[in-house]
């Protein structure tokens, strides 16, 4: 299982981070979005991965760490309002500069379109 | 209610922003009343608490009275007492430049204002690790909306680089925080540092991980060399009391750098690596700064590079190391923010009496009011180039004479071309400014009395800063040591460590995932 969950977090992470040096604020965002979503993932697993162990302190003898639930719970939300708060911003970026490029600026050199 | 005070500083601003942001019909007037009044409590509380924490106490407030290390704690000592008391002089400095008119320029502005205080203070007094992550994210998510206040292209543009590169560095702080969760199995600063010094083998090269990847984050927030790039063209089109108000935000970054270098990883194996990583890139932030000093074309984009230069000077004495280096770059600190933060109103204000030509450094019609804003940019331009009389040459032989050995051939020619860069570039655009001008004068833009009020009030502080420079400088120097001693604070937390406990300590880490 740790190989599995380490290996989706990885994949998760590399994709966010070619996604987020993309030239277009819609790949950037997506990349934002996959970054995110390999940080809770990872956050989540800091506690120690168990199977048959009950979330609540009395349901079993090994219950698991709650508190990395409780940072990937305040990290989703934060997350969630920053992805919005982001998609908004590029749409805005997109209608006063004319180009949804993250500089503003079409056709640059070395631009991938 | 003495004890209560701690939380003051975060509860205040923050139940005034809700208040402002629902009395959003009220008039422009009572919104004003009610921020100047917010930040002027703000300032009395801040001053409260530093004549508490000069004592030399260390105080702890367990919010919901959960004990730590299960509950989060607020930690109150000399150097957050400090930074919350030079944000609120700042953050009165800008509000009532503010009231000028700036604030109705888009919405909400008070309301963001005083939400982006919660954030600072928050994280200048929390003494738990991930309740940092939740302030910085509170201090940026304000940020965000007060850099677009009033719209416009540059705004824009400059607002999705930032807010981009803010979320990334989100991302990689909670990964930072998950590393050394899982290796040290605590949040709380105190904790982990107890428990990282009684760590050996594979965990402890985990902690020099996570907390290499903290430092990359607190520097971007602080905006050292290879991640600065963000910083000149935020800070340029960010609006003037926004933009002074930013200048404390470079030092939440510098901030947490020192208390976590400091508290938490002192004794690690990653504190070397931290000190190297510190040492050059802040002298490399100090060149590449001072050269964008000298090519600024824009009295904004000159100031950003000038708000550089401190932090590159500034974590290089962060990368000393010794009492006496911290010492003098405590001093140095709160003069360079301010007139800093002074600097980017005067811009203001010579931008609007200038017409097109803004605040570029071409040949413009004569300014208005050009003996007061040649005084008042005489003054911050002294200050900003640390020319004696005033607190920032003080500051710099402070930390010249900090300095030992070979790291002095290296930080004394730095530091003194840097002063003598700014020198000439803030010569060349005071001359700009005020001598080459055509004959014709506008008399629009006129400077009101509270944005003379704002700008005067954030000047003052550096007379006021050698006039007081004895006791400020002892207080520097006792919270130095107090920040030598991180035993100090573990110590009142969880009391007198004992062999048993030590060996329990190293058992739950052996077996921590």
């Amino acid at each position: 299982m740790e190989a599995l969950f380490s290996l989706v977090v990885g994949v998760l992470t590399a994709s966010g981070i070619y996604l987020l040096l993309r030239g277009r604020t819609f790949p950037v965002i997506i990349g934002l979005a996959m970054l995110g979503y390999a940080v809770n993932l990872f956050l989540f697993s800091t506690g120690g991965l168990n199977t048959h162990a009950a979330a609540v302190i009395g349901e079993s003898l090994t219950p698991t760490d709650p508190l990395p639930q409780a940072l990937v719970l305040t990290a989703i939300v934060i997350g969630f309002a920053m992805t919005a708060f982001v998609v908004i911003l590029a749409i805005r970026a997109r209608s006063e500069l004319g180009s949804d490029h993250v500089d503003g600026q079409q056709g640059e050199e070395g631009d991938a379109r | 209610m003495p004890q209560h005070l701690i939380a003051l500083p975060i509860l205040l601003p923050l139940v005034g922003a809700l208040g402002l942001l629902l009395a959003g019909k009220a008039s422009d007037t009572t919104h004003r009343r009610i921020s100047v009044a917010l930040t002027v409590a703000l300032l009395v509380i801040s001053l409260l608490l530093l004549k508490r924490a000069a004592g030399g106490e260390l105080a702890f407030y367990a919010l919901g009275n959960w004990e730590a290390p299960f509950g989060i704690v607020l930690m109150l000592d000399r150097l957050s007492a400090l930074m919350l008391t030079l944000t609120a002089t700042l953050a009165l400095g800008c509000v009532l430049f503010a009231c000028a008119g700036d604030d109705t320029r888009g919405s909400h502005f008070h309301g963001l204002f005083q939400l982006q205080l919660v954030g600072l203070n928050g994280a200048f007094l929390t003494g738990d690790l991930f309740n940092l992550f939740v302030f910085f994210e509170i201090l940026l998510l304000a940020s965000y909306a007060l850099l677009m206040h009033g719209g416009g292209k540059a705004r824009i543009a400059a607002g999705l680089h930032y807010v981009i590169l803010n979320v990334a560095g989100s991302a990689l702080f909670l990964v930072a925080l998950g590393v050394l969760y899982g290796a040290t199995g605590t949040l709380n600063m105190a904790d982990m540092a107890r428990r990282i010094a009684a760590m050996s083998g594979d965990q402890a090269a985990l902690v020099t991980a996570g907390a290499l990847l903290l430092i990359v984050v607190f520097s971007l927030k602080a905006a050292l060399l290879p991640l600065y790039f963000w910083l000149p063209r935020t800070y340029a089109s960010a609006p003037a009391p926004v933009a002074a108000l930013f200048a404390i935000m470079t030092k939440v970054g510098l901030y947490a750098i020192l208390r976590v270098q400091s508290l938490i990883f002192v004794d690690s194996p990653a504190a070397a690596a931290i000190e190297a990583w510190l040492w050059w890139s802040g002298l490399a932030t100090i060149v590449l700064a001072a050269v964008g000093v000298l090519a600024a074309r824009d009295l904004r984009p000159l100031i950003a590079y000038l708000v550089l230069v401190s932090v590159g000077t500034l974590l290089a004495g962060t990368a000393l190391g010794t009492p006496a280096a911290t010492t003098a770059l405590l001093y140095y600190l709160p003069h360079t923010t301010l007139i800093c933060g002074a600097l980017f109103l005067i811009a203001e204000l010579l931008g609007q009496q200038r017409g097109k030509a803004g605040t570029r450094l071409v040949r413009a019609r004569r300014l208005h009011q050009r003996f007061l804003l040649g005084g008042l940019f005489l003054v911050a331009a002294v200050g900003v180039a640390g020319l004696p009389p005033l607190a920032g040459s003080l500051g710099k032989l402070l930390l010249m004479q900090a300095t030992e050995g070979s790291a002095r051939l290296w930080l004394w020619p730095l530091l003194l071309l840097a002063g003598l860069c700014a020198l000439i570039a803030m010569s060349r655009a005071g001359s700009v400014f005020f001598w080459a001008s055509y004959k014709g004068e506008v008399a629009t833009g006129k400077v009101s009395r509270a944005q003379l009020a704002g700008v005067v009030w954030l000047l003052a502080s550096a007379p006021v800063l050698v006039a007081f420079g004895g006791p400020i400088s002892a207080y520097t120097q006792a919270t130095a040591q107090q920040l030598a001693d991180p035993q100090q604070p573990i110590v009142q937390l969880f009391g007198e460590p004992s062999a048993a406990q030590a060996a329990t300590f190293h058992e739950i880490n052996g077996e921590a995932p």
